[in-house]
């Protein structure tokens, strides 16, 4: 449904985004994770045709968003939600939503039934008629969210679309995502939130100005290779960091009475860690594994970027 | 340009402006001022000393006349400032834009947003104007004074001056943040026009209708070029990556 080959945006001498090249299928939940000012929203409204690119391709939907016919239809068949609601304050969300549902040319039923029908998924039923300048930011989001599906598009495009929201309310939104997504959606992620990015993507592009990493998280995270052990020690002294620094391990942290080691073969070398600590006279009070998680892994790519 | 897509916009602007009573109260004001107010000045003007001389109502009429130029330049201008730097400030113009509508389809709604009213307004109240203005002066001056061809060229002027106002407020929106100060700003636009009026007050010019056509065709030639940098300014990667 996406599909971006080089695509590349400079403002005066200043590159934005720099030959990025992936696809999004149909279908996919796609997340799209890098720091601030890499490029991320940039991105997206190149493909949302608002911005142009400098050189390169970009086609949504089969359309190529450097042809003006084009980007009509695009836009036809996308819904967007920025980071900013942008919402029209003095006008209620019926108001707002009905102004966008005429744009996007649905019939007087179409849109009542539409508006009706995203308001009650939203949890906004009863508050059709009240202005949104006296909503809450959550409550504008939901609204912004039901203005993006209106038009019951095929890909969208959200810009943080949980940042403002309370737990209840991004759980909604996240399972909306799902749900759309099991309509045969496409969806692409624009999110800081790694934690929702690892639970409802199918792939995760990593970037910064340009492309760090593509894949799904669990392979991401596979990337990282190895485990870490967290040694709980009753009280922790150099004699016994030092030991285990000798044992020439690539990465050791100590945190307060706790040693981490990364190991990439747990089973046969925490036997061998253990000996020395007890051997330095440390006192093992419990010993626990963990695997790298997703901000391990964006980390680790972001931080060797730079 | 589909008209459909630019009556929607201008609809939607509309519904705004009807729920923000100020714009409405001081476009009425301004409106009952001049069409009403100035032609009492006729009436009860002077009335000790007998009131204006016969010979002086013409250019005190043709001078009040002017004073809708002025309106039609400053009313558009207070609807423009909420319809554009309202979408600014609630950064609602990046979700509009992602609809399939083009630029020109969203600028010539706003357009048709903040020139209707104002046109209506001033329209209406150069009507009433001249039917007080008849009714005040017949006797006096032993006919009806409008319609005339200076009435006709100040309405022509009326419609160049909106246009003007209009895509001058393109250009400041482009740099403002702030209703008012757009507002403010925009009022500037004002200053030749009271300059014109007060310059006629002094009699350093008369308002002429060979004088008033000279303005429509400078005004006409300003429109033209304002509106040509107003249209490169509202562009959607403009408005997205250098309006502030």
């Amino acid at each position: 449904m996406i599909d971006v080959n080089q695509l590349t945006k400079r403002f005066e001498g200043v590159t934005a985004v720099d030959g990025l090249t992936f696809r999004v299928d149909k279908g996919e939940v796609f997340g799209f994770l890098g720091p601030n000012g890499a490029g991320k929203t940039t991105t997206m409204r190149m493909l949302c045709c608002l911005i142009s690119k400098t050189s390169g391709e970009a086609k949504v939907g089969g359309y190529d968003t450097g042809n003006d016919n084009d980007s009509l239809k695009i836009r036809k068949m996308i819904g967007l939600v920025p980071d900013n609601v942008g919402l029209y304050e003095e006008l209620t969300a019926y108001e707002n939503l009905d102004f966008y549902g005429k744009l996007y040319e649905r019939t007087e039923a179409q849109r009542k039934e539409a508006i009706e029908r995203y308001l009650r998924i939203m949890g906004l039923q009863g508050k059709q008629d009240q202005p949104v300048g006296g909503f809450s930011k959550g409550m504008k989001q939901k609204v912004a969210l039901a203005r993006a599906l209106l038009h019951n598009p095929q890909i969208l495009f959200f810009d943080e679309p949980t940042v403002n929201l309370d737990p209840e309310s991004a759980k909604v939104v996240r399972d909306l995502i799902l749900e759309l997504k099991g309509q045969g959606k496409t969806i692409f992620l624009n999110t800081h939130d790694l934690d929702e990015a690892q639970r409802i993507c199918d792939r995760i592009a990593i970037i910064n100005t340009r492309l760090l990493a593509i894949n799904s998280p669990a392979e991401l995270k596979r990337s990282l290779g190895g485990k870490q052990v967290i040694f709980q020690l009753a009280s922790i002294s150099d004699a016994i960091v030092n030991t285990v620094k000798d044992m020439k391990r690539k990465n050791v942290k100590v945190e307060s009475n706790r040693i981490i080691v990364d190991v990439a073969d747990p089973q046969k070398e925490n036997p061998d860690i253990v000996r020395e600590i007890v051997a330095a006279g440390g006192d093992i009070q419990f010993i626990t594994e963990s695997s790298p998680d997703l901000e391990d892994a964006y980390l680790k790519i972001v931080g060797e970027s730079k | 340009m589909r008209l459909r897509k630019v009556w929607i916009i201008a609809a939607k602007d509309f519904k705004i402006f009807r729920k923000k009573k100020g714009i409405i109260y001081s476009i009425v004001g301004f409106e009952l001022f001049v069409s009403i107010g100035l032609p009492l000045i006729l009436k009860y003007g002077g009335s000790k000393t007998g009131g204006i001389p016969a010979a002086a109502l013409p250019a005190v009429i043709d001078s009040f006349s002017f004073w809708f130029v002025i309106g039609a330049a400053l009313l558009p201008m207070s609807l423009a400032s909420y319809s554009l730097i309202g979408e600014k400030v609630q950064k609602s113009l990046e979700p509009l834009l992602a609809t399939p509508i083009t630029d020109e389809e969203i600028l010539a709604g706003k357009s048709i947003a903040a020139a209707a009213p104002a046109l209506i307004a001033t329209y209406l109240g150069a009507a009433i104007f001249m039917i007080i203005v008849d009714r005040i002066t017949h006797t006096k001056l032993d006919y009806l004074y409008y319609p005339n061809r200076s009435m006709a060229v100040i309405l022509l002027l009326m419609l160049l001056a909106t246009f003007f106002s209009i895509g001058f407020n393109i250009l400041i929106s482009s740099r403002s943040n702030d209703v008012r100060s757009a507002q403010q700003i925009g009022a500037l636009i004002a200053v030749p026009l009271g300059a014109v009026y007060i310059l006629s007050q002094m009699k350093v010019i008369s308002l002429t209708v060979t004088n008033l056509l000279i303005m429509a065709a400078i005004l006409a030639v300003v429109d033209v070029v304002v509106f040509y940098f107003a249209k490169s300014t509202f562009q959607r990667e403009e408005i997205l990556t250098r309006w502030k």
